[in-house]
């Protein structure tokens, strides 16, 4: 029976795929089509009032209807339609019409009649519309369809005229999905059929209803998106409707203008009320500013954000929208900013202690002051200091797209961007701050910038101190007191908040490898160094001394002058830190210094190369050694793992890949371990024990398996191929492992079934990849398959024991990028002697503050495992909400983690760590077969688990008795 | 005509003493009744004498609208209701409702208690005076009688400042009160809908000057105390009870929040505490940041600002310190300056304004030796700083504003004369709209022209509407119809029910006149040619139609069009239609000119 079963089971997965899925399609079409319509006739029939009728279609809305039988049941409910008197009930047939229309699968245009003859007799608005919905559906259903398409534009037409707003509404749309432009005027000569949508369309946005004219410019803008050329004599339309008294109409208007503007950027606009003429584009751009001081809100944002993707606009354009033109008693007044950067090219600073230190100076002429320009005046200073936080993040961004496509007016919205590191959002200073790390190769900061620049590092908040650090990493500093300040702050901000340390130094590192020659002058006091007398030698182990070193050090490796000015003893910490702080310290050329320059700097100068070439030949090398006796083999691999482990934390950027290559190295030296088992030759039952090692092995490779498919980001399909067959393999080890160690065949049965399931799931997968898999086991295995199944269990045993042990290495394909998934637990630290007390039974919350990198889509991988004393593991999804994402395969994790316990007598330790879940079936692959829903899912082709992937963290708590 | 009457009794062309009389369609209403500051005599209030020379105040005034808690608007409140009398309704926002009396009572200590004023309303004046008020919420109309109606907007001036529209049938005004555009730490930005009224009455303090971004001011105050605090100084900020106090509470509250800092601050207590307590209660009427996290942590409950005792301006170490008055020129503020003075680690921030000879003044302009009273001469050592917060809109945000509510006039009020005429000049320039500055006790007149409903039955309607082929929104369209007016009711209907109505028969008139053609051709090809001419000319069907309403798209009943002034005087039953049906053949030569002239008949006076 079982035999017969696995035969009937391999035999139907050979057959062509498309036939199948025929088949179970024809097979469930005679099943269902009768008693679908069939019930909902005879409910319609039965029901005695419309309330009664609406249940019914109610209740038939809720179930999907398949392709076969929609045809039916439309033909059912359109009878239905002529018959009812009740408006709601038409109402609910025609939209349920139009649900049925998108069914895929089912040509809508035999009941596109029907739906266009009931709309005539129609009399009430809102089953109009409804229809006209419905028609919409047909009509994108059936894109290729001229002579539909026209036929619907015409009903369209004629129903423009309804009075009610609904029906225009959906005419409009309607138009807006299906019209064209005068494209097929041209083909037929005529072209009598063939309105000008566009024309008819835009007649509309005179309309006297608000929510008509609103669709009218929707209706436009689809057009737009379907790629019709709009034309350019809606623009003074569109201009007309930006001062609507209703917000959605401006909020689509704007959206109007813009597209038209990027239509036609080049094209020129009259000026009214003068004779001058400008470019559209910045017409447009001077109407769009002038809607960011909207009244409402909506708009606002609207425009501030389309504001950032007019990069064409004139630079002259541009630089106006940061220009207010103060005044003050009709006097001229400097801005703020102006005095700043006055005060700081004279080289003074700002006293601030005279009343009156911004008096405005010379006279404006009254005439010349215009209150409310028609251009873009100071948009964004408006923009950015608007009610809403919505339009203040709009015109951040907006600020910064313009930014990055125009260094000069970078230059000048730098001034803005720092005024908003003090935002009272801190939503809005974030963005700020990324903002300007975006830009940052476009400025170079004046100090007073600068300065308030770096006040923010005193912020509470983690995340901004870090975009802080981020954005310095990349900034451009003018002087050498800015580099003096920075470094003071960036100390400051060390001993204020501690757990910043890594973060500072990596900033320290690019502040110095930036600005080498503005470190120089620094190096004597930095290291407080004294031309005659020796200086006390600073503490190594400080932070804040780690920190200056590697400013130092990072500026000191493109300025050969520099070691000159180091004391002894710094040049023994930067031995020191260069060993432990490798990703921090660069190479360093120190000429003089034997010990140092001599075993460093040539062999890791050019390091890129050689390291390569290294894991290159190290992976040949086993590669091309199979042959070797198991011995020879089994020392290899272990050399070459704990090579590639070394290299992977020399090379941080080989990491991935060395450490990818060495897990499975490290699998295939335990399968031959295993295999090298005594147990093999002796008689089973007595290796009860020994066969604990191999039986390890297999879970193991199992489990290092799962690891290199889901802990590395950029593994590719062939790499899958190989770690699926390894997998396969510790499959076998395990079925031959307890063949050999229980007694009796039963179970055996079921293992044997599964693992032919598997095999053939594996070749259903990679089918296309098989042929790279030559000599392999599954090749082989593959080639015996037939026999297998019919075979006895324990003669299923040995062709595989015999197989495992001939089968070859397969070499593993490095791919391109690869990059193992890590995370780090900052908080907590873990060093806390004082227990987190807490009331048993009741909950207390541990912050948790982690980051991860190269984790892919971690709001549904990442979760947090928290292990009791007593053995206990509990779970924890973080919020999607939880995780930032502060830069390209970075991710940080900032959540709170609630623990409860039943009281303990002691304080005790429980671990927290993270953990990565992976679901198989996420990778493999997909055929179509799965999804036609006959196949059980009798292989196991979704298997679930977790992986931890960072260090466990203890936490000290203490759950005490609730005091009565 | 009916016009629109506006006198201010304070506030024109002047700061201060804020009362303005406006007269619409026979309603009177005063908006503010404000004291002045710079005056202690009869000055001080406003002359209400004006308003009616005998006779009850009660009778002539409909209502008074306050339009926030300063006393430059309602400082002479309880004067003006109580001491000269008035018992009409004054309406005010919840929030000016609930501080406005803590205001009015210290107003009253100071004149009463220190000064010694006799003749001064008393505390149970300012109770009485409050229980005739009548509180609104924002954006809700209220219905003062059956046809004056007044509606708050939000002003962002002050804890609950409002701008207010009153409106009279189809008539209205808009009156701003003070108001600010640049939303701050803890009040929004000024909003209104475009109402279109045909008066705007705004303020003008800042009519010719255009401020910096505020972030700069609020960055520098900042650095500057953050500065002093850290090289150990203490920082003395000499503020006003209400309003700008609380907005740099929460400046520096908010600011040591993110900066993790420990020095002390201080309030000193009394008023300002009973009117921190509202501020926490009215969370709905400040910006959007506070209002969404109030529910975390209301804003105003400030975790480090404490109550300042006189013990504590002794204290070591730094320490920022919130006193009253803000011109320190008497009181807690005065007296920590002179504790402080002397030492040059110590700041004193003058976030406002300050009147002429007051200590804030004098050091402001760089005084260094201060004589004090008893001879003693003060030695000021500490850094004195200049902060200018204020919470006025400033030219462009008035031009914004008047842009926002186009309105058919602009008066402008509470501002310089100086400056008001250059914003004048603008306004006029710019958005072409008419714009007053009147003085106080001048008038001004506003001739309006009101738009009387008239009511058409929706079959007329439609029917004159299907005529028409495209839809023409904002084009006055022609409607034919017959107009009725009866006891003050107007209705439009068509010709046939007209008649019917009146009970009268339909007559014909028929015009006919001769014309001599001097042809040459023979008769019936002349015939033809006059006939195939005039289907040239005059394709429709023409006839006379005398009821005319150039009907607004579909906006239901007439329109903005208004009829012209001898319809007012009309007798209570009139008809003006003839049903008129000339006969197309007998005016021949009437070209299409001629029928529309004939079409539209003026209704003779």
């Amino acid at each position: 029976m079982a035999a017969h079963l696995k035969k009937r089971v391999y035999e139907e997965f050979t057959k062509v795929v498309q036939q199948q899925q025929e088949e179970i399609a024809t097979k469930k079409l005679r099943l269902t089509k009768p008693s679908k319509s069939a019930a909902l006739h005879i409910d319609l029939c039965k029901a005695t009032s419309p309330a009664d009728a609406l249940q019914y279609l109610l209740q038939f809305a809720r179930k999907p209807v398949e392709a076969e039988s929609v045809e039916g049941v439309v033909r059912i409910l359109l009878e239905h339609y002529y018959k009812e008197n009740d408006p709601s009930v038409r109402l609910k047939i025609a939209s349920l019409l139009g649900l049925l229309s998108k069914t895929a699968g089912f040509s809508p245009d035999c009941i596109m009649d029907d739906a266009i003859n009931i709309l005539q007799n129609e009399k009430s608005h809102q089953v109009l519309a409804q229809l006209l919905d419905t028609l919409l559906a047909i009509g994108t259903k059936l894109p290729e369809n001229q002579a539909i398409q026209m036929r619907l534009v015409d009903v369209a037409c004629k129903h423009l005229t309804d009075t009610s707003h609904g029906v225009r509404n959906k005419c409009l749309q309607l138009l807006g999905n299906l019209g064209s432009l005068e494209k097929s005027v041209t083909k037929d000569g005529e072209g009598l059929a063939v309105r000008d949508v566009q024309k008819i369309i835009g007649d509309y946005f005179s309309d006297q209803d608000p929510r008509v004219r609103t669709a009218a410019i929707k209706a436009m803008l689809q057009l737009h998106e379907r790629g019709l050329k709009l034309h350019q004599t809606i623009y003074n339309q569109a201009c007309k409707l930006l001062s609507d008294d209703y917000e959605q109409v401006r909020s689509a208007a704007v959206q109007l203008i813009w597209v038209v503007s990027q239509l036609y950027p080049e094209s020129i606009v009259p000026i009214p009320s003068s004779n001058e003429e400008i470019r559209l584009v910045d017409d447009a751009f001077g109407k769009i500013c002038h809607m960011v001081s909207d009244g409402s809100w909506v708009v606002r944002v609207q425009a501030a954000k389309l504001l950032g993707s007019m990069e064409q606009v004139s630079s002259h354009f541009l630089e106006q929208t940061l220009d207010k033109k103060l005044m003050s008693d009709l006097r001229r007044k400097r801005t703020a900013h102006e005095r700043a950067k006055e005060l700081y090219s004279s080289g003074e600073f700002s006293t601030g202690r005279k009343w009156g230190d911004d008096a405005p100076k010379e006279e404006i002429d009254t005439g010349a002051v215009n209150l409310i320009e028609s251009g873009a005046c100071g948009a964004f200073v408006h923009g950015l200091e608007d009610e809403m936080y919505e339009v203040r993040i709009a015109a951040v961004e907006a600020l910064c797209m313009l930014a990055q496509s125009s260094p000069s007016f970078a230059e000048k919205c730098l001034d803005f961007l720092v005024d908003m590191f003090n935002d009272e959002i801190e939503e809005v200073r974030l963005q700020s701050i990324h903002t300007m790390r975006k830009i940052s190769n476009n400025i170079t900061l004046r100090e007073d910038q600068l300065d308030t620049v770096l006040a923010v590092l005193e912020d509470s908040s983690r995340d901004i101190r870090e975009a802080l650090h981020e954005l310095l990493c990349c900034t451009n500093v003018s002087t050498k007191e800015g580099i003096h300040l920075a470094l003071v702050e960036l100390l400051k901000n060390l001993t204020k908040y501690p757990t910043d340390r890594d973060s500072i130094w990596k900033c320290l590192k690019f502040l110095g490898s930036r600005h080498p020659t503005l470190v120089l002058p620094l190096v004597p006091e930095l290291l407080s160094t004294h031309p005659f007398f020796d200086t006390a030698e600073p503490d190594m182990d400080d932070p804040a001394y780690i920190a200056v070193l590697v400013l130092i050090f990072n500026a000191a490796k493109t300025c050969p002058t520099m070691p000159a000015l180091f004391s002894d003893h710094t040049f023994r910490h930067y031995a020191y830190l260069r060993d432990s702080l490798s990703h921090l310290v660069p190479a360093l050329r120190l000429p003089g210094r034997k010990l140092v320059s001599s075993a460093v700097s040539p062999s890791i100068m050019p390091h890129e190369d050689p390291s390569h070439q290294f894991l290159q030949q190290s992976l040949e090398r086993v590669y091309s050694l199979q042959h070797l006796d198991p011995q020879g083999t089994q020392e290899l691999l272990e050399l070459t793992i704990r090579d590639l482990q070394r290299l992977g934390e020399l090379q941080s950027e080989l990491a991935g890949v060395a450490d990818f290559s060495a897990t499975y190295l490290r699998c295939q030296l335990l399968l031959i371990k295993a295999l090298q088992e005594k147990l093999w030759n002796v008689a089973a039952p007595l290796y009860l024990k020994q066969s604990d090692l191999a039986s390890a092995a297999a879970k193991q490779i199992m489990e290092e398996t799962y690891k290199m498919e889901f802990m590395y980001s950029g593994v590719e399909n062939k790499q899958v191929v190989i770690i699926h067959h390894m997998r396969l393999q510790a499959k076998a080890l395990q079925l031959i492992v307890t063949a050999r160690t229980t007694r009796g065949v039963d179970p055996l049965f079921g293992m044997c079934e599964k693992f032919l399931q598997e095999v053939d799931f594996f070749q259903r997968c990679f089918i296309a990849d098989l042929p790279h898999l030559q000599d392999s086991f599954v090749d082989k295995l593959l080639d015996l398959m037939p026999r297998l199944m019919t075979s006895k269990p324990v003669e299923v045993v040995k062709i595989l024991q015999t197989m495992l042990r001939q089968s070859t290495f397969l070499h593993l394909p490095l791919p391109e990028q690869i990059h193992k998934a890590s995370a780090t637990i900052i908080e907590p630290a873990g060093e806390s002697d004082n227990p987190l007390r807490f009331t048993s039974g009741l909950v207390v919350a541990l912050d948790v503050d982690a980051t991860l990198e190269h984790v892919q889509d971690p709001q549904s991988t990442v979760k947090v495992q928290v292990l009791y004393p007593d053995g206990q593991a509990q779970m924890i999804h973080p919020k999607p909400a939880d995780f930032r994402n502060p830069g390209p395969g970075r991710h940080r994790l900032i959540t709170q983690v609630y623990l409860s316990h039943t009281a303990w007598t002691e304080p005790c330790q429980v671990e927290v760590r993270l953990l990565l879940a992976y679901n198989s079936s996420s990778r493999i692959p997909k055929s179509p077969w799965i999804e036609g829903g006959e196949v059980s899912p009798q292989v196991e082709t979704s298997i679930e688990g977790t992986i931890p992937f960072s260090k466990s963290v203890k936490v000290y708590i203490m759950p005490k008795p609730a005091r009565r | 005509m009916p016009e629109i009457r506006v006198t201010p009794l304070g506030a024109g062309q002047d700061v201060g003493r804020s009362c303005i009389l406006v007269s619409i369609a026979g309603k009177n209403v005063m908006l503010d009744c404000g004291m002045h500051m710079g005056f202690n005599d009869d000055r001080r209030f406003p002359d209400f004498s004006y308003i009616t020379r005998s006779g009850r105040l009660t009778d002539f005034l409909d209502c008074v609208i306050i339009s926030h808690f300063h006393l430059d608007h309602c400082g002479a409140l309880p004067y003006f209701s109580e001491m000269v009398g008035y018992d009409g309704p004054i309406y005010m926002t919840h929030p000016t409702q609930a501080i406005c009396p803590i205001l009015l009572e210290d107003y009253r200590k100071i004149a009463v208690d220190k000064k010694g004023e006799a003749n001064f309303f008393t505390s149970q004046m300012i109770k009485d005076c409050m229980k005739k008020v009548v509180a609104v919420h924002l954006h809700q109309t209220v219905q003062v009688d059956d046809e004056l109606e007044i509606k708050a907007y939000y002003a962002g001036h002050v804890l609950g400042a409002a701008m207010f529209q009153i409106k009279v049938g189809s008539e209205s005004v808009v009156y701003t009160g003070d108001y600010n555009m640049t939303p701050d730490r803890h009040l929004g930005a000024a909003w209104i809908d475009r109402c279109r009224p045909n008066l705007l009455i705004t303020e003008s303090t800042y009519a010719t000057t255009i401020r910096d971004s505020k972030r700069c001011r609020e960055r520098d105050f900042l650095k500057k105390v953050h500065e002093a605090v850290e090289r150990g100084g203490k920082v003395l900020i000499p503020v006003f009870a209400l309003g700008r106090a609380q907005e740099l509470c929460i400046l520096l509250e908010t600011f040591w929040e993110r900066m993790n800092l420990k020095a002390p601050i201080y309030f000193s207590t009394g008023l300002t505490e009973k009117a921190n307590h509202y501020y926490k209660l009215f969370i709905t009427w400040t910006n959007q940041k506070i209002r969404k996290t109030f529910v975390q942590r209301n804003m105003f409950e400030f975790k480090h600002i404490k109550a300042f005792d006189r013990a504590f301006a002794d204290n070591p170490g730094p320490m920022v310190v919130f006193a009253t008055p803000g011109m320190l020129h008497a009181g807690q503020s005065l007296q920590i300056f002179r504790k402080w003075a002397g030492n040059e680690k110590n700041m004193v921030i003058m976030p406002g304004y300050c009147v002429q000879g007051t200590v804030g003044h004098k050091i402001l302009s760089g005084q260094r030796k201060l004589e004090m009273e008893g001879r003693q001469v003060l030695e000021v050592k500490m850094q004195v700083e200049y902060m200018s917060f204020s919470a006025h809109a400033d030219a462009k945000g008035i031009m914004q504003l008047v842009g926002q509510v186009e309105p058919e006039g602009v008066l402008l009020v509470h501002g310089e004369a100086k400056k008001m005429e250059f914003l004048k000049q603008k306004i006029e320039q710019e958005l072409r709209v008419s714009c007053y500055m009147p003085a106080n006790g001048e008038t001004v007149t506003l001739p309006t022209s009101p738009s009387i409903p008239v009511g058409i039955s929706l079959g007329l309607l439609k029917r004159e509407m299907a005529q028409g082929l495209l839809p023409d929104a904002k084009k006055p369209r022609l409607l034919h119809g017959t107009l009725i007016m009866k006891d003050s009711n107007f209705r439009l209907v068509s010709s046939e029910q007209a008649l019917k109505e009146l009970g009268l028969a339909e007559h014909q008139l028929r015009f006919t006149c001769r014309v001599h053609l001097h042809d040459p051709r023979k008769e019936q090809e002349t015939a033809l040619r006059v006939y195939s001419h005039l289907k040239r000319w005059a394709p429709r069907s023409f006839w006379l139609g005398l009821g005319r309403s150039g009907a607004r798209g579909g906006s239901h009943c007439a329109s903005r069009q208004r009829p012209q002034g001898p319809l007012r005087a009309a007798p209570s039953r009139w008809v003006r239609d003839c049903g008129v049906h000339p006969h197309p053949g007998c005016c021949p030569l009437r070209g299409p000119r001629h029928q529309g002239a004939a079409g539209v008949l003026d209704l003779p006076g």
